[in-house]
């Protein structure tokens, strides 16, 4: 089945209420947190204080010796016995050599090196028993001076023997030399230095584990707030532990929300699963919110310049970027990835540009690891090539839809020249559809009326590309991945004819309960209600690689997909010989099977009755039952793209930027129900004018203490913050899976910062403001008004 | 949070017994409870005045109003006689927190924590109020001292804050973006004579009135007549959301905006 038959089944386009909001919205949810088990005790861990230090001793005596406690662990207690933490994407420097790849040990035993950093582990019967106990344990530190900005780290003190330039890598991407002469020979070229700013990614539920441990069966299992719970679990025992896998099982309950920050092994993880079977008990440990501020993976932290070569049109000739990427103290699971891979190869955004060239330098500081968080390289693309974009056009004395319009990408397949190809767009339709939208037409009358208040109002524009449902494997790994992109689907037709499908993909608030049971009703006929989505548990789902990257409908549905291909050819069989009628002239609709030119028809729901109750049933030659499972590895990736346009208000007595407007319209291939991807798009936008606005993870250069380390100093956005955003869709399929989707779940985010900035600058341009780095919080805008003043 | 026992007393009475033998008194809680749960704060023992009838109620009388020190901020915002008398300490409550702090939080809690951001203590200030204790009552100029400092002595109770009905008044708060505490508050209040009194909070060590700004609007009571008054930056603080230069540029603004949501 083609997207284009699939797209005009029943229930595809239709916003039917989420499944598990009744279960969430009425409190019944089952989270980590929430899981008691038998014999379990409450993990405390005792957190590095400085950015960088010497541990020159930890004297756990007093603690040990405290009520309920049953162990406090030390570095000194698993080195040896476990290794650490692995990265999971191999990058090379242009030499061919690898990156840098220093110890990310499970509990410090030499050195800490960040704020936040473990340092032990405190069990005990109850919670306040093991806080009492971790205030107690005497850690005696050397302090070191930190090493917090990226341009200077070079010079600074050694974070690792293994790195001693602080450098973990230099990666680059397309044909210097060529781009090096397509400058030179440009009619104008365009500038831009800026800076991505640190992302915290505070989601809802903070991260949680509850580990435990049989005797009897020598098994252990682990709830985890997590988005893939076996790559978890292969990280933890074929790399970390080197315990059999098959003895492990990690089940990730409801989520609560994971923005890539659950996607990674972390050090809690392994920590209390291995401890618990040192204790032979159950462990508990959820992170309190200043834990998740200090210890879960960041996101973003680039400082980039780039360059646009032009000729006398404003056509772009080719595009230079050199960016520094903060990779943090150590490589989280992804980190290496994020601002190489999956960024360098976006910035050709939606446009010809013939030739790119990027550079990257990853770099060690000592802050907390940085890793992929909500769009992972591509908002941090999409904001290069954005804000440049605009500046070109400004610079080139066009309209911001001018010089894009002039520079889209119109044929497809087309082929970039930082290794993607692109297999259907249609980024006109998209710009024309925003600007009709944005009433972009009544613009300048908005600005008057503005103005006659004494405020400043600008429009920006972001036309942006993404890359969902990472792909292929072989691909992949030969570009340094050191896993598998595939995803794993079971349909498990049940006797009464309602279905299971276990799914590898892992929903932490996307709805997938829903649209997988959509999915599966159109293909089967039936009502979704009889179809049960069961994800995220290790022991009862086939193995996959979980949710990140917008790949779980693209990637996941289409497993999902397959299985139902192969559900659909053995239920024809059993329907021919139900009817006894040939195999090859079995007709499946509307959840009945028929023949051919005949009104011989049966429902779905006695083909499924005859799998399990194979009286009159071709039992030489068919197995009974109807389970099947489909693991697919995608062709290539999907290309969601769309433009944006923001209108903002800005006084510049106070600095202070008020969103008008925000309309998007976005390409998602097709879509199964429009609801859930409205949310999506509304939650990554809110994300994106976070970042844009508000979110900044500062930490101090002195001292290496994070500033931002609480909800009175980091700024979430909130819904006051925002007007209604305004949504549109254009469709053009994705071309190679069955569904035609190409995914929504990042696009807010990374296509929205660029258009809030450029807006930002649109409405100062009066004032003599030409640049401005996010967040563009009340000061620092008040500030740029006050330099261009001077 | 640490252990503590827990008392409830009925009696104002009562209450200043135990707190002069050290307990902790707690009035509303929305501070003290939070740097309890994070180990901040580690009270043996807490005196809830939440029970002690005396101490709520809003009253007026001659001129004043009186508000029982554990009146609401949901009360206050939502009180007839606020609304009626001083409406711009009724649109000040009712921008403290978020609801749930207002639905816990007291004025009398909130003017004896005399945090340097809390928006009640420039409403005092700016209005001429008096605190009321168990034993004496005190200036407004004379209770707030600094950064979390008052003039109340171990173990003294409020018990009301009495506030004078002034000609016109407003708060006008520019909310840290993050906390949404006030980064530069101005209360400014006209007072049946014709004299104003402006306080500024947010803005430094604790709560403090502008000269400058009161006599230029004693003279004229209208937004122009500020707009050249200076806010001396050294007494400003300085931090991630603000230099001291933004907020005395702040204190301008909203002085401003304050005097002309008065006059609206």
């Amino acid at each position: 089945m083609g997207a284009t038959e699939f797209a005009k089944l029943p229930h595809i386009g239709e916003s039917l209420k989420r499944k598990e909001d009744v279960r969430f919205l009425t409190g019944v949810g089952n989270y980590t947190d929430d899981i008691v088990q038998a014999h379990q005790k409450y993990a405390v861990f005792v957190r590095s204080p400085h950015a960088h230090a010497i541990v020159k001793k930890v004297d756990t005596a007093a603690a040990s010796a405290m009520p309920g406690v049953a162990r406090v662990f030390t570095g000194a207690d698993v080195e040896g016995k476990m290794g650490g933490l692995p990265c999971g994407w191999l990058i090379s420097n242009p030499d061919g050599s690898p990156m840098k790849e220093p110890p990310h040990p499970i509990l410090a035993s030499k050195k800490v090196r960040y704020v936040g950093d473990h340092v032990a582990m405190v069990v005990a019967d109850t919670l306040a028993q093991a806080r009492d106990a971790a205030e107690a344990v005497v850690v005696d530190y050397e302090e070191l001076a930190p090493v917090i900005d990226m341009r200077t780290a070079a010079k600074g003190p050694a974070l690792h023997d293994e790195a001693p330039d602080n450098h973990c890598y230099k990666w680059t991407l397309g044909d210097k030399a060529a781009v090096d002469a397509a400058f030179a020979g440009a009619a104008h070229v365009t500038k831009l230095d800026l800076t991505n700013n640190r992302l915290i990614p505070n989601a809802m539920e903070p991260r949680a584990v509850n580990a435990s441990y049989n005797r009897g069966t020598d098994e252990s299992v682990l709830y985890v707030a997590n988005q893939n719970p076996h790559v978890e679990r292969l990280l933890m025992t074929a790399f970390v532990l080197q315990w059999p896998e098959h003895k492990v099982r990690v089940i990730a309950p409801d989520v609560g929300g994971g923005f890539g920050s659950k996607i990674f092994l972390y050090a809690e993880d392994v920590a209390a699963t291995w401890a618990a079977k040192q204790l032979n008990c159950a462990i508990k440990w959820t992170a309190e919110r200043s834990e998740s501020f200090v210890s879960d993976a960041h996101g973003r932290d680039h400082i980039t310049h780039a360059e646009m070569a032009m000729d006398k049109d404003g056509k772009f000739l080719a595009m230079r970027v050199h960016t520094h990427a903060n990779l943090g103290a150590y490589l989280s699971t992804f980190a290496s990835s994020v601002p190489t891979i999956l960024y360098g190869t976006l910035l050709a955004g939606q446009y010809t540009a013939p030739q790119i060239y990027v550079e990257v330098d990853g770099w060690f500081t000592s802050t907390a690891p940085v890793d992929a968080y909500r769009g992972a390289g591509r908002p941090e693309a999409t904001y290069v090539v954005e804000r440049l974009v605009t500046r070109c056009a400004w610079e080139m004395g066009l309209a911001q839809d001018e010089i894009r319009k002039r520079n889209f990408i119109t044929q497809f397949p087309y082929q970039t020249p930082v290794a993607l190809q692109y297999d259907t767009g249609d980024y006109h339709a998209c710009m024309s559809d925003a600007q009709k939208l944005a009433d972009v037409a009544g613009f300048d009358a908005r600005r008057k009326a503005s103005e006659a208040k004494g405020l400043r109002r600008g429009i920006g524009y972001s036309s942006y590309i993404e890359a969902c449902g990472l792909a292929p494997s072989n691909i992949a790994g030969a570009l340094g991945a050191r896993a598998g992109l595939f995803e794993a689907g079971e349909v498990r037709v049940n006797p009464t004819g309602s279905v299971t499908v276990f799914t590898g993909s892992h929903s932490h608030g996307q709805g997938h309960e829903t649209t997988f049971a959509q999915l599966v009703a159109a293909r089967l006929g039936i009502d979704p209600s009889q179809v049960d989505i069961v994800h995220g548990d290790t022991g009862r789902i086939p193995f996959g690689m979980g949710t990140y990257g917008s790949r779980s409908l693209s990637v996941g549905g289409t497993a999902i997909m397959k299985a139902l291909d192969k559900i659909e050819a053995k239920a024809k069989k059993i329907a021919a010989h139900l009817m006894e009628a040939s195999d090859a002239d079995i007709e499946f609709a509307n959840g009945e099977f028929t023949v051919k030119g005949t009104d011989k028809k049966i429902p779905f729901g006695q083909v499924a009755l005859t799998a399990y109750v194979p009286h009159n049933y071709p039992l030489d030659k068919l197995e009974p039952g109807l389970n099947e499972t489909a693991f697919y590895d995608p062709t290539n990736f999907t290309y969601p793209a769309g433009t944006y346009i923001c209108e903002v208000e800005v006084d510049p007595a106070t600095g202070v930027v008020r969103v008008d407007r925000f309309t998007t319209v976005d390409d998602f291939g097709v879509i199964i129900n429009p609801m859930i991807v409205e949310g999506q798009v509304h939650g990554g936008v809110a994300q994106g004018l976070g970042q844009a606005l508000m979110e900044h993870g500062v930490y101090d250069p002195d001292s290496g203490q994070l500033l931002t380390g609480s909800y009175s100093d980091y700024t979430m956005p909130r819904a006051d913050n925002f007007p209604e955003f305004k949504l549109g869709h254009v469709c053009t399929p994705c071309t190679h899976n069955p569904i035609g989707s190409k995914g929504c779940g990042e696009a807010g985010a990374i296509g929205s910062p660029p258009a809030v900035i450029n807006a930002v600058l649109d409405a100062l341009a009066p004032l003599g403001v030409k640049d401005l780095d996010m967040p563009a919080t009340p000061y620092r805008v008040w500030q740029a008004i006050q330099s261009a003043k001077a | 949070m640490y252990a503590f026992t827990y008392e409830r007393p009925a009696t104002a009475a009562d209450a200043a017994r135990l707190a002069a033998a050290g307990g902790k008194l707690l009035a509303g809680g929305q501070t003290l409870l939070a740097s309890m749960k994070l180990r901040l704060a580690a009270p043996e023992q807490l005196v809830d005045l939440g029970a002690i009838q005396e101490l709520k109620g809003i009253r007026r009388e001659a001129g004043t109003l009186t508000i029982g020190a554990m009146t609401r901020h949901c009360e206050v915002a939502e009180s007839a006689e606020v609304r009626a008398d001083i409406p711009a300490l009724a649109d000040l409550a009712s921008h403290i927190g978020d609801k749930q702090v207002r639905a816990m939080g007291t004025i009398g809690g909130s003017v004896a924590n005399n945090d340097p951001a809390a928006d009640y203590p420039a409403a005092l200030m700016a209005l001429g109020a008096t605190v009321h204790t168990g034993t004496r009552q005190i200036k407004a100029d004379d209770f707030f001292q600094g950064l979390f400092a008052t003039a109340l002595q171990d173990g003294e109770l409020i018990t009301a804050i009495g506030l004078p009905i002034p000609r016109r008044a407003a708060y006008v708060k520019f909310a840290q973006p993050a906390s949404r505490f006030a980064l530069i508050g101005v209360f400014v209040a006209q007072q049946g004579d014709g004299s104003v009194r402006v306080a500024v909070t947010g803005g430094g060590n604790g709560v403090f009135r502008h000269a400058g700004m009161e006599a230029a609007l004693t003279r004229q009571f209208t937004p122009d007549a500020v707009a050249g008054v200076k806010t001396d930056e050294a007494e400003m603080s300085s931090d991630l959301h603000g230099s001291a230069a933004y907020r005395a540029h702040l204190v301008g603004v909203m002085t401003q905006r304050a005097v002309a949501q008065a006059l609206a």
